[in-house]
């Protein structure tokens, strides 16, 4: 799959629920991040845990974002970031 | 303690076993029975696990301190710059990430305890426990101070989430007064704990 996404983009993190093995932390859901770099494509890790073979193999990116907006009350300075990896079916468009 | 047996022994922590310690004996006896996997290869590939320690970490530091074309590669492709050292990476894809004087990175993984194995070894306890998996991305300057790392006002904290795929390892500042250093000299400098970022090396 080409990747939607490029570095520099806005995107959200899917406010989503579903059962079963995910890698996206709950914390992150409905924040806004900026992507920082397209790491490739890999299997899905959310297919391989049930013995499936996981493809297509989904783009997976780095999203950068800002401990302040992601923690209302943290404690330390404004420009603090936090990078986590996320699959594309976890992203929307700003 | 007995009159002739004038010694205490260690309490033995042999209680009954988890359901994962059963799960695995139960596995790698199926392995072995369908004959997928001799004893000798299990005893080889943990043999293997073991031998890796943070001094091949601390190679790899030392060299991006003292060879600036190989830092850019390195930052650029870790886990291609790792392996021109001749380490055996695996599958790893490894993210190399800089520490400078207004960057500090602490790497975390909170799902799980995703640990960049193939240049640091196993994990230490603490990075696998609740309270840093939960505080290093909460709380990442309170976490640091814990660990006696008092950063400069003015230097931004960058906490890497190592969620999914990718393996990380913290290129930290070179210590200064380190100036014409060998490398080896250099990589005696480099700990395990200042390449999960929760330390930075000092000259001593």
């Amino acid at each position: 799959m080409n990747p939607r996404f490029k570095p520099g983009d806005a995107v959200t993190v899917r406010r989503a629920y579903p059962p079963g093995h995910l890698r996206t932390p709950h914390y992150i859901r409905g924040h806004h991040g900026i992507v920082e770099r397209v790491c490739g494509s890999f299997a899905n890790p959310e297919e391989l845990a049930f013995g499936r073979n996981g493809l297509p193999a989904l783009p997976l990116y780095r999203v950068r974002f800002t401990q302040r907006q992601v923690w209302p009350d943290y404690a330390g300075a404004d420009g603090d970031t936090v990078d986590i990896e996320i699959y594309e079916h976890w992203l929307e468009r700003v | 303690m007995h009159e002739d047996h004038p010694h205490d022994h260690a309490p033995d922590h042999d209680g009954p076993l988890s359901d994962y310690q059963l799960m695995e004996i139960a596995v790698r006896e199926l392995l072995l029975e369908k004959r997928i996997l001799t004893a000798d290869e299990i005893r080889r590939a943990v043999e293997a696990m073991d031998a890796r320690s943070p001094a091949l970490g601390a190679r790899v530091v030392a060299r991006a301190w003292t060879d600036p074309a190989f830092k850019s590669r390195l930052l650029a492709n870790g886990t291609a710059a790792c392996e021109e050292l001749g380490i055996e990476m695996a599958a790893t894809k490894l993210v190399v990430v800089e520490s400078t004087p207004e960057v500090h990175n602490l790497v975390v993984c909170t799902l799980c305890s995703c640990y960049p194995r193939m240049l640091l070894g196993l994990p230490p306890d603490w990075y696998k426990s609740r309270a840093y998996r939960a505080r290093a991305v909460r709380e990442p300057r309170a976490v640091l101070r814990e660990f006696g790392t008092e950063l400069p006002d003015g230097v931004t904290v960058r906490v890497h989430d190592s969620t999914a795929d990718m393996r990380y390892l913290v290129l930290p500042l070179r210590p200064a007064g380190t100036e014409g250093w060998s490398e080896e000299r250099l990589a005696g400098l480099v700990t395990r704990d200042s390449m999960v970022g929760v330390s930075v090396p000092a000259a001593a």
